[in-house]
This record gives structure tokens, sequence and C-alpha cells, in this order.
């Protein structure tokens, strides 16, 4: 699934007009180039390929997806072996955030039946994106790898948003929630009359520049999460040079806390974008 | 002008001029905040966590910016 994932992300790449894809195997030349002469700041915008699985690229932000994946699953089982009707400090810390959240979600959404049915998929969204990012924080994380042949070094793990195919796959899922909540909760004739509208021509072309901004959120989505992530990565990277050991530490601190922020923005966007996709359209809502 | 000079100058005035706006916007953001607790100071928690979201929203275009500026250096 995964992996179709990642194929789907590649193809976009070429689609969205960025050379990433193919250029990869250059980008890793160079590097390699680099890490020969001992010069240079080691920096690979793409995902780089660990080993095949059937053919399809095992890369190592896959490698790390899955760990995440992994520890999510872990905690979650473990929270639940230990369920009790007297919560232990774990189930009270665990339930203490979930009803925070389905709270904030039932006063934005102004449904308490809405916010359950929603609940999963932004509790999913915050917790994956917020796990993924710490993670990656963790010693041997991109300094761990194997020889590429090239002289230089193939990370075994990498921070999985800093990869476009996650980013871009979770961008994905979070459009096609929003799409499709608005056509199945106002129906298809009323959703689709937010965006084309006869009633006058600016209604009309407001309708058109909402429609484009639906798609536009596709890459805002990604690029705000993949561009934060991999920025954090590079400037740790380029101010290890320049001031090592020391300016790092600061640096890192305001990474986790960026990590953090990320994971509630991608969670609160969705929401916030569903919600405006559930709205009545204008016009019909009582002022 | 050799390919690569081209490349190294393409790179800084993206990633300048790129944060410029952004820069700006933070700027304007949290001086409004600053403004909103300062005349309401007991409304600061909410203040702060909209304005925090604000920001993220005028960085991520900074960031965008820098993306843009490491794929003119490092790819093709």
């Amino acid at each position: 699934m995964t992996g179709v994932l990642a194929q789907a992300g590649s193809f976009l790449h070429v689609a969205l007009g960025l050379p990433v894809a193919h250029a990869a195997t250059e980008t890793a030349e160079h590097a390699g180039e680099a890490a020969s002469h001992g010069s240079g700041i080691h920096v690979v915008l793409k995902a780089e390929e660990v080993f095949s699985l059937f053919g399809f690229p095992v890369t190592n932000s896959l490698i790390m997806t899955a760990i995440t994946t992994a520890v999510l699953l872990a905690f979650a089982f473990a929270v639940r072996r230990k369920l009790a009707l007297i919560p232990g400090k774990l189930q009270a810390g665990v339930e203490m955030l979930f009803e925070g959240v389905i709270g904030y979600m039932a006063e934005t959404l102004e449904s308490e039946r809405l916010a359950r049915k929603f609940f999963p998929l932004i509790m999913t969204i915050f917790l994956f994106v917020l796990v993924a990012n710490e993670l990656a924080f963790l010693p041997g994380v991109g300094s761990v790898g194997i020889d590429n042949g090239h002289g230089g070094l193939t990370p075994l793990l990498r921070a999985p948003a800093a990869d476009l195919n996650m980013t871009l796959a979770l961008a994905i899922i979070s459009f096609l929630v929003i799409e499709i909540s608005g056509v199945v909760i106002l129906g298809f004739f009323k959703y689709a009359g937010k965006y084309i509208n006869f009633s006058s021509p600016i209604n009309f072309a407001v309708g058109l520049i909402e429609l484009v901004s639906n798609i536009g959120r596709l890459i805002s989505f990604s690029f705000r999460l993949f561009g934060n992530v991999f920025a954090g990565e590079v400037m740790l990277v380029v101010v290890g040079f320049f001031v090592a050991y020391l300016l790092p530490v600061p640096m890192m601190a305001f990474e986790v806390f960026v990590g953090f922020i990320q994971a509630v923005v991608f969670a609160m966007l969705t929401l916030f974008f569903i919600k405006l996709s559930i709205m009545e359209p204008h016009g019909q809502e009582a002022h | 002008m050799e390919a690569e000079v081209a490349q190294l100058f393409a790179m800084a005035i993206a990633a300048g001029l790129g944060v410029l706006g952004p820069a700006i916007g933070i700027g304007m953001i949290g001086g409004k905040a600053m403004e909103a607790i300062g005349r309401n100071p007991e409304a600061s928690g909410k203040v702060v966590s909209n304005m925090i979201l604000a920001i993220v929203f005028a960085e991520a275009l900074g960031i965008l910016a820098l993306v843009v500026s490491f794929i003119i250096r490092f790819v093709g």
C-alpha cells in the first residue's frame, strides 16, 4: 500500500514539474563526489533506496515510516491492555488528550456527532506526524547507513516527512476526505453548487477561484510539512559545520518544537477545511 | 558567467528574496499580537496560540523559497 503511494508520489513529482525523481541519481552522484573529496555538506533531496522488495524500491524514509507505525501500534496495544475503570497515569494522560481534542473538534464542527465521526482521522494524522517528526531526532537517524558504492553513505533511516512522497500521500488522504465529506454531507449538487455558480458573474468567478484553491491545498499541505522538516534537517547540518557542538543544541530544541507545531497544523487545517466543505453554501445560511 | 556561479547566485537570490516577505509578515503578526495582548492581557493565551498558527503560515512561504533554493543548488 505504502509502496503504491510512493509510486504515485514519484509520478506526481513529475506532474508537479519537479525534477526530483529522475534527477535523484545525479544528486546522489554529486553527494558521493562531495563526500569522496572530503568537502561540502551532504544534502540529498530525495529519500534514497536502501534495497528493493519485489521490484518496489524500499527507501530509508519508508523504513522509518514503518518504524513509526510500529511504535504507534505498540503504544496503542500497551494502553489497551491496561484499560481500567480507574485509569492509571498513562491512561489518564491519553484520555485527557483525546477528550481535549474531541471537545475542540465538537466546538469547531458545531456537532458532537460529526466530531466523533472525524476524530479518528484527525487524531491519527496528528499522532502519526508528531511521532514521525520526533522519532527523527533519535541518534542514528541519518548517521547510520550502508556504503552506496560511490564512497558515500546511504542512511538506513531518514525522517519520513523529509520525503515528499509521505507528505503528499497524507495530503492526498486529507484532500479526498475533505471533498468526499462535502459531497456526502451536503449532497453532490449542493456541494458542486458551491464552486460552479451561475447566479451572477462575480459569484461564478469566486467559485472558480475557490475550486482552484481547493486543488492548491494539495500542494500547500504537502510542501508545508516537507519543507519544514527538510529545511530543519539541512539547517542542522549547516549549523553543525559552522559552530559544531554548541549551536546545534538550541537549534535542535527549536526543531523539536517545529515538529510538534507542524503536526498540530496539519491536523487542524484538515479539520478547518472539513468544516469549510460541509458548511452550507453562501446565501442559504441564516445570518 | 559560469553555470555553477549562476546557480550559486540563483540560490542566494531565491532564498534571500523569498525570506523577505515572510519576515515582514511575521513581524506584523507578532506586533499586532503584542498590541492585542497589551489591550486585553487576559486573552493572551488565545492570542498567542493563534499568533503561532498565523506565523506558521507565513513561515511556510519562506521555507518554500528555501526548498526551491536547495533544488536549484543540488538538483539539475
